[in-house]
């Protein structure tokens, strides 16, 4: 049995009368402790694609199976509850936060929600996550907009893992970083799915980086599925006109696959 | 610079507080100082700046003039004040609900608040406190009816911006219940131009008291100023300044919180705009 299992997605957009169709007809699965990739230009339905998964937009159709469960059947109290197990982080951490928050603050959020620790033990909690995630405990009073954008993903990423998820979406969630910040976010993501088996749909435009952490990718081209299969299979040979477009326009790529060849 | 000092070099925002800082102590003073505004003081509609114990005079009953000022501040800055946090937390609740809950909920609480901004404000207190009957509280109230729906709109219109931002959406995902998401997330991130209104609502508060007052229509166990117009009315061609000084003190006031608050808002916003 998946961990996700997707079937048939659709989802439109009224503009000005004209009907835009986001997501068309995706149907993808994710496995425990995988991660999977959704890549494709700007505007393709990546992130449509996330907030359906986590329900924060409703589809027009299709299906989203949850750890066995029917994900949108799921309403109030017991989908909240429910929430702890998928969870998300956002591309820009000083937009995903709110703006007059502390580091202490967002990470009590979900461990009070979800009734994870008492009052009393939370600020313990909150300093192992820290620490969990490669930040000085210290760091807990402070202003979220006080602290570096590494810093702030980093915060991101515990307030992802303080509900123990066993799935996580990351919607470009390091593409706003520096080069070498990056590399160490994305070793981050990496030892903790293989400590604690987080899968995670991690949804980029650098098929560097997909090439680098994923295990699948699917490509998307005007929300379709256009082309999908082992991550490396795929952008080393990509057989679509979006994929080959999508390869030819990743400059460190070509030079790594000409490098392999 | 910090906000402070870029107040303090403002000149018209340090006149507003200076005014402000006067009306308060003179609110706080009226406590011990100078005596009972009721009580009879001297001869009937003695002159200001006659008799030194009595320095602006006495009414057509003999009460002191400074004394019913001193208290005649007090009501006025409790009731301007108090109505306007009134209809600030009104319209803040309000809007924040018609905006973060959409749909049904928001058709339904704006047509209520395009009711409530129809009927001109001023009608509105006077109708609500000549049906409920004048007190201190009722006057809060009916002015704070009258004022709401302005809050409520650029609370709304916050809102509305606000509710797209993926703080809101991370909130979500986290499972925070939505009544929590709209009071602790959206409402005080939309609170600065809803604030920045204040200045003008506790003006207009302050006025307001006062017409009504004027109209008999004011708490009738308290000196206020639109009470001591009203009451200089009778002997305005003999003794002008009966209802010239509350008059001069009014504007003061009133001129007092809009420079004030307008520079509040200015220091404030400038910073928000720097960082
Ligand atoms: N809230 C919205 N209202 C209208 N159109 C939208 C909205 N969100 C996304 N779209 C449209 O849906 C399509 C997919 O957008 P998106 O999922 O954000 O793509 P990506 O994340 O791959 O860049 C685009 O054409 C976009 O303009
Ligand atoms: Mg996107």
């Amino acid at each position: 049995m998946s961990l996700l299992a997707v079937s048939n997605l659709t989802r439109r957009y009224r503009r000005g009368g004209k009907t835009v169709v986001a997501v068309d007809d995706v149907s993808f699965h994710i496995e425990p402790g995988e991660t999977l990739a959704l890549a494709g230009p700007s505007g393709s339905g990546k992130s449509t694609i996330a907030r359906l998964v986590l329900r924060l937009i409703e589809p027009d159709a299709g299906a989203i199976e949850f750890e066995g469960d029917d994900f949108l059947a799921l309403r109030g109290a017991t989908l909240r509850a429910r929430r702890a197990r998928l969870q998300m982080v956002f591309q820009d951490p000083l937009a995903a936060f709110n703006p007059r928050a502390t580091v202490a603050r967002v990470l009590d959020d979900p461990l009070r929600i979800h009734d994870i620790a008492s009052r009393t033990e939370r600020p313990r909690r909150i300093a192992a996550l820290l620490e969990r995630v490669g930040l000085a405990a210290d760091l807990a009073p402070r202003a979220i907009h006080e602290i570096s954008g590494g810093q702030r993903q980093r915060v991101a990423i515990a307030r992802a893992i303080a509900t123990s998820p066993s799935l996580i979406v990351l919607d470009e969630a390091v593409s706003a970083l520096d080069v070498s910040v990056r590399r160490q976010i994305l070793d981050l993501l990496l030892d903790l799915q293989r400590q604690e088996r987080i899968a995670y749909l991690f949804i980029s435009h650098d098929l560097g980086v997909v090439r680098a952490v994923a295990h699948r990718v699917i490509l998307l081209d005007a929300g379709r599925i256009a082309e999908s299969g082992d991550a490396r299979a795929v952008i080393d040979a990509p057989q679509s006109t979006i994929g080959k477009a999508l390869v030819a326009a990743a400059p460190r790529l070509k030079r790594t696959t000409q490098d392999a060849s | 610079m910090s906000p402070a000092r870029r107040f303090l070099r403002t000149p018209e925002a340090v006149a507003g507080a200076i005014l402000l800082a006067a009306l308060i102590a003179m609110a706080l003073v009226a406590l011990l100082f100078p005596g009972d505004p009721q009580a009879i003081a001297g001869p009937a509609l003695l002159p200001p700046f006659q008799d030194w114990s009595l320095p602006l005079g006495t009414d057509r009953l003999g009460r002191d003039v400074l004394a019913e000022l001193f208290h005649g501040a007090r009501a006025s800055l409790a009731v301007g004040l108090a109505a306007a946090a009134a209809a600030l937390a009104i319209g803040s609740v309000v809007g924040t609900l018609a905006g973060f809950a959409g749909g049904l909920v928001d058709e339904v609480l704006m047509r209520i608040t395009d009711a409530f901004q129809t009927v001109p404000s001023f009608l509105l207190a006077l109708a609500f406190v000549s049906v409920v009957g004048p007190s201190l509280g009722v006057v809060v109230i009916a002015i704070a009816l009258g004022t709401w729906p302005g809050p409520a709109r650029i609370a709304r219109a916050e809102v509305l911006s606000i509710r797209e931002r993926d703080y809101v959406a991370s909130a979500r995902a986290i499972g925070m219940h939505p009544l929590e998401i709209a009071f602790r997330e959206v409402l005080p991130n939309a609170l600065p131009p809803v604030l920045a209104m204040s200045s003008v609502i506790v003006a207009a508060a302050i006025l307001t008291e006062a017409a009504l007052s004027f109209l008999g229509l004011g708490d009738p166990n308290r000196v206020t100023w639109g009470g001591m117009i009203a009451e200089g009315r009778a002997v305005l061609r003999t003794a002008p300044f009966l209802s010239i000084v509350p008059g001069i003190a009014l504007v003061l006031t009133v001129l007092g919180v809009y420079l004030a608050g307008e520079g509040i808002v200015e220091t404030t916003a400038v910073r928000r705009g720097l960082s």
